[in-house]
């Protein structure tokens, strides 16, 4: 249904709110072409030597911190890392005051993970550098929404017309903001799910189909996402215990057979085993988990791909 | 537009290149056909089907795809960058001859990205180069083993090599570069 872009526009990946479906396929297929590189036996393209790319983390991150790192050094370019604890912002630095000081180190990308919605935003007005969102609060995290939609074109060749269930706490997750965007926009049919409690206000508003019975939501899917519960925010009261939780919302074997026979299992991690899902069906033959992780890899490569050629933008002040 | 090469033409040419392969290598023994994309690939396929038929055994083919190893990547101001392809070589190169097969050779840096990339899945013995069309204008140290055509070009023209797999017709056309023609 939609064609390739050439290109992206603008020098920042700031969330999927601001892509256009054919600028998303052009991550995609390009993300495919990157995979195989993971592939070779040397694992390693020249195409971002020079560049210097900084990942600075506001918030602890194993997962898509190492993801990035990775897709950065099999790009050849020079990466640092900038964990939060070990950084003058124990010192009081303002956010725009590091991001300037890193600045004039002349970096061409900058990796930001930040718990404030928006923070991204405001550093790609402030910064000539790319702005890659590794996740800002509960708004968008672009590069997961992305690298889950590669995993369902993987497995099943499309997006376009897939009943996709996502599933859990919708309310904290910038990973379902995200992928709401992303698949409404690639023509899939999304269901979500989740208690009442965990659900924003306006939800129907976004053209996904709601419902609180997770039977409804996963009956005929083609893919399954569950998102985490979020356990350092259980002291909200969103719901009464997390058995409670997992008897009414847990991805049980018996819940899986109501979706299709082919239909895949999806978690962007870190999982609670007998919160959100059972170990069985985490890993059962349908789990897909892991190979979003690989997948993780070929997707950032592709944006930061993408983006390092996208050349002397002019900051918008 | 001057036709240079037709569908019968370039037939021959391909035909008479596999022999050459088969008469420099002694057979097909070890041997390995990878095409640079986008209009390499479908020529080496095409001379795998005649290695096929002189040799009597399927010769293993590839693509490649060099975007990655280009060394005017990052040049452009601004600009889309080149769509990246997959490369595809299900085999291993250690210790084979391979012959790298494009369309056109003109400043030899595409074949200069092809080696950095090729040397990446291994090390082959040999690394011989296929071109359907030599125009000349080398800016590096770069010859073609076997030659389908030596046309002399000036660089304000260009050569336009369209195949039946991709453009639906088999045609080698010798062309003015647009706005360049007063």
């Amino acid at each position: 249904m939609s064609d390739t872009a050439a290109r992206l526009r603008g020098k920042d990946l700031l969330g999927i709110a601001d892509l256009t479906a054919s600028e998303i396929t052009l991550i995609l297929d390009t993300a495919e072409a990157m995979k195989e590189v993971s592939s070779r036996p040397i694992k390693k393209v020249p195409a971002l030597r020079g560049k210097t790319v900084i990942n600075l983390f506001y918030e602890p991150s194993t997962r898509t911190r190492t993801s990035f790192e990775v897709a950065e050094k099999r790009l050849s370019a020079d990466t640092l890392n900038i964990a939060i604890g070990t950084s003058s912002v124990v010192k009081g630095e303002t956010l725009i005051d590091t991001a300037l000081n890193l600045e004039a180190m002349s970096p061409d990308i900058i990796v930001l993970r930040h718990a404030s919605s928006g923070a991204c935003h405001l550093l790609a007005r402030t910064c000539k550098a790319g702005i890659v969102n590794a996740g800002d609060g509960m708004h968008e995290h672009p590069t997961q929404a992305l690298l889950d939609a590669f995993t369902i074109r993987e497995r099943k060749g499309r997006l376009q017309g897939l009943k996709v269930a996502i599933v859990g706490d919708l309310l904290h997750s910038r990973v379902f903001r995200s992928n709401i965007y992303l698949l409404t926009k690639m023509g899939a049919e999304v269901w979500v799910c989740g208690p009442p409690t965990l659900m924003p206000a306006g939800i129907e508003l976004v053209g996904v189909h709601v419902t609180t019975r997770v039977e409804e939501a996963v009956e005929g899917a083609d893919a399954i996402m569950m998102l985490r519960i979020q356990l350092e925010r259980m002291e909200g009261g969103y719901f009464p215990s997390l058995r409670e939780y997992f008897q009414v919302f847990g991805m049980t074997p018996e819940r899986v057979t109501l979706a299709k026979p082919d239909a895949i299992i999806m978690h962007p991690g870190p999982m609670n085993r007998g919160v959100e899902i059972a170990s069985e069906v985490a890993d059962g033959p349908a789990s897909v988990i892991l190979d979003q992780v690989a997948n993780g890899v070929a997707v950032r490569m592709a944006v930061l791909y993408l983006l390092a050629g996208g050349g002397e933008h002019e900051a918008v002040a | 537009m001057p036709i240079l090469m037709d569908s019968e033409r370039i037939g021959r040419t391909l035909t008479r290149i596999a022999h050459e392969i088969v008469e420099h290598n002694r057979g097909v023994g070890d041997l390995a056909l990878v095409g640079v994309r986008t209009r390499g690939v479908p020529i080496a396929r095409r001379l795998a089907a005649i290695l096929r038929d002189i040799a009597g055994h399927e010769v293993a083919t590839g693509a490649l795809d060099i975007t990655l190893y280009r060394d005017d990547l990052m040049k452009a101001a601004v600009g889309p960058q080149p769509i990246v392809r997959r490369t595809e070589i299900p085999f291993s190169i250690d210790g084979r001859h391979i012959v790298l097969v494009d369309d056109v050779l003109y400043t030899g840096r595409t074949i200069r990205a092809a080696l950095d990339a090729l040397i990446d899945f291994g090390r082959p013995s040999t690394i011989q180069l296929v071109v359907l069309v030599d125009r000349g204008h080398r800016e590096l140290p770069i010859k073609a083993d076997y030659v389908g055509k030596n046309v002399p070009t000036s660089r304000r023209e260009t050569i336009h090599v369209r195949l039946a797999e991709i453009d639906g017709e088999d045609e080698v056309t010798l062309d003015q570069i647009e706005g360049e023609r007063a």
